[in-house]
């Protein structure tokens, strides 16, 4: 068999009794066992859990019975997703050890919607990086380009995807995590409006920016992973009521008379030339389907990696406080509890995690809250009207993804400020609360992918994903 | 400078975090440098500007989303236990916390 799976392709090999369940993922795992030492995307396996879900998937196939959306697809969890039974590291080494004693959400309604779960994927420590190479566990390699990140913080899940060693993967996006990995390894990556994916299960980062969201190899297929686990869960207060449109049936609108807006704070100084033609040549072909370009405005979008660091460093440093050392994880032992407290932290904790714990604490401390939070918190607002402005104009937004190409590995990490500077034209959108989606957008040299972001209106899902179809089938990731 | 070797200090007594002396220069060095970018939001006038305090706010989840209190079954403390690093069930264990 190929290597190429869809989701569709997998169900109707399945049903035609071509492969069976179980065959499918040996494949998968076999192919991850050759290719993973080099691209050290995948950090733990679960091939017993995977074993299980075959045996049940391949059984309804026997019984004739109608196979569930995602029967047998093989897929793989960013590592800060919690998995019952399965290690969970969050790339840290305070978590080494850790097993979750149940299921986040978006892992459950996956597995109950058919899909097989391979393993968990390497990732920036707590998910604080652009590159992946803040995991304890060592850097993962784009498999485009094996001398370049993959982006981060999502990297060994966008990477899975791209490298073929699974079908759809899930990570997380606080201020860029999903999208700028998705643009780095050349596939497409979606981020739901807050609260459109529940956060039970996902370990906090920045609560008030975190969010779960796929990666697949094309547009229809992350719809169908976004299908299966968005919708309100008793479990995440956050999680809205508002109802899940079709996306397989909005999906194929046609996109003609939309009108999308092209920020010009979005094309300024610091873009790779490489990257403007691409995006410009992309966002021409939105032209020649019929779509209406309107230039906009959105005069705070300089403001935001400012307020984007103030307050999800506060949000991290708060979140950050349960790894103490008493009731999971690392323990370094002390007479006393609060040197306990400190040598655990201290020792288990890597460079940017620490960095932002301090950072977030300072900006929350007494005497710098005000100046700080509180002011990030009211240039949050100002951001978020921008996008309110915005979307009375048009449908939908199209910006680059990332300024730059896939960077080289060891290229940018000795400074912190530069790193968080790649994520401009991603956290503007995390910062509202819009949905976005990175969809690849042609290769540099023919080389390094580029990515062309699509943000869309509060609930406005089904919006981006058409528009990211209709590109995609008109060669978009071919520009 | 923005911030001080002492504040830092300061702040990592807070957040009961170990620095070295190395770090200790390093992430300060760091932070005074973010801190310097992030003060551009000055140039920003806020005064009538509402902080944000909620995401995307739906009208229609916000009581939907309040739900009855009541006891629901949670028969975790095993699992739960099984991963401490000291546990002797049904407690976790820690170092000696008052002294006599």
């Amino acid at each position: 068999m190929g290597t190429n799976w869809t989701i569709d392709g997998v169900r109707v090999a399945l049903a035609a009794k071509k492969i069976s369940a179980r065959e499918l993922a040996a494949d998968f795992y076999k192919r991850i066992e050759s290719r993973n030492p080099e691209l050290n995307a995948y950090l733990t396996l679960s091939p017993e859990r995977a074993r299980r879900q075959t045996d049940k998937i391949d059984g309804l196939v026997a019984q004739g019975k109608p196979l569930p959306p995602l029967a047998g697809v093989p897929v793989a969890i960013k590592d800060v997703i919690s998995t019952r039974g399965i290690k969970t590291t969050c790339g840290s080494k305070i978590l080494e050890n850790y097993v979750p004693p149940y299921d986040a959400t978006a892992v459950e309604r996956l597995e109950a919607a058919g899909a097989v779960i391979l393993g968990k994927t390497n990732c920036d420590e707590f998910a604080m990086g652009s590159s992946n190479e803040n995991s304890a566990y060592g850097p993962v390699k784009n498999p485009l380009a094996p001398d370049r990140v993959p982006g981060g913080s999502s990297g060994g899940s966008a990477a899975v995807v791209a490298a073929g060693l699974a079908v759809a993967s899930l990570g997380t996006d606080t201020g860029g995590s999903i999208r700028q990995p998705g643009s780095f390894c050349g596939v497409p990556a979606m981020m739901g409006s807050y609260g459109r994916v529940s956060r039970c299960g996902l370990i906090a980062f920045a609560s008030s920016l975190d969010r779960i969201g796929p990666f697949a190899t094309n547009v229809k297929d992350v719809a169908a992973i976004l299908q299966v686990i968005a919708g309100r869960d008793p479990l995440d207060s956050t999680s809205t009521t508002a109802p899940v449109p079709d996306y397989g049936v909005e999906l194929e609108k046609r996109v003609k008379g939309l009108r999308l807006g092209i920020p010009k704070e979005y094309f300024g100084e610091g873009m790779d030339a490489g990257v403007r033609k691409k995006i410009e040549t992309g966002i021409g072909l939105f032209k020649k389907l019929g779509c209406q370009l309107v230039d906009i405005r959105m005069p705070h979008t300089d403001y935001a990696i400012a307020s984007y660091y103030v307050i999800a460093t506060a949000e991290a440093s708060s979140n950050l406080a349960r790894y103490d050392g008493v009731r999971y994880g690392l323990r370094v032992d002390d007479d006393s509890l609060l040197a306990m407290y400190r040598k655990t932290r201290g020792a288990g904790f890597g460079a940017e995690v620490k960095r932002r714990i301090v950072l977030g604490t300072y900006v929350l401390s007494a005497g710098y809250y005000d100046a700080y939070y509180l002011k990030g918190q009211k240039v949050r607002s100002l951001i978020a009207q921008d996008f309110r402005d915005a979307f009375t104009k048009v449908d939908a937004i199209l910006t680059p993804t990332s300024p730059v190409p896939p960077f080289k590995l060891g290229e940018r990490t000795a400074d912190p400020l530069q790193m968080y500077l790649a994520d401009i034209y991603t956290v503007t959108g995390s910062l509202a609360g819009v949905p976005g989606i990175s969809v690849p957008c042609g290769k540099i040299d023919g080389k390094l992918p580029v990515g062309l972001q699509i943000f869309g209106a509060p609930f406005g899902e089904a919006r981006v994903l058409q528009l990211a179809h209709a590109f995609e089938q008109a060669g978009g990731a071919a520009v | 400078m923005k911030i001080s070797r002492e504040e830092v200090l300061r702040v990592a007594e807070l957040a009961y975090l170990d620095l070295s002396e190395a770090e200790l220069e390093m992430y300060r060095a760091q932070i005074d440098e973010i801190l310097e970018y992030i003060g551009k939001l000055n140039e920003l006038d806020t005064a009538n500007v509402e902080p944000m305090a909620q995401v995307l706010s739906d009208d229609q989840t916000a009581d939907a989303t309040l739900r009855e209190d009541l006891i629901v079954p949670c028969a975790v403390a095993e699992d739960v236990l099984k991963h401490a690093p000291d546990a002797e069930p049904p407690y976790f264990r820690v170092p000696k916390v008052i002294e006599r």
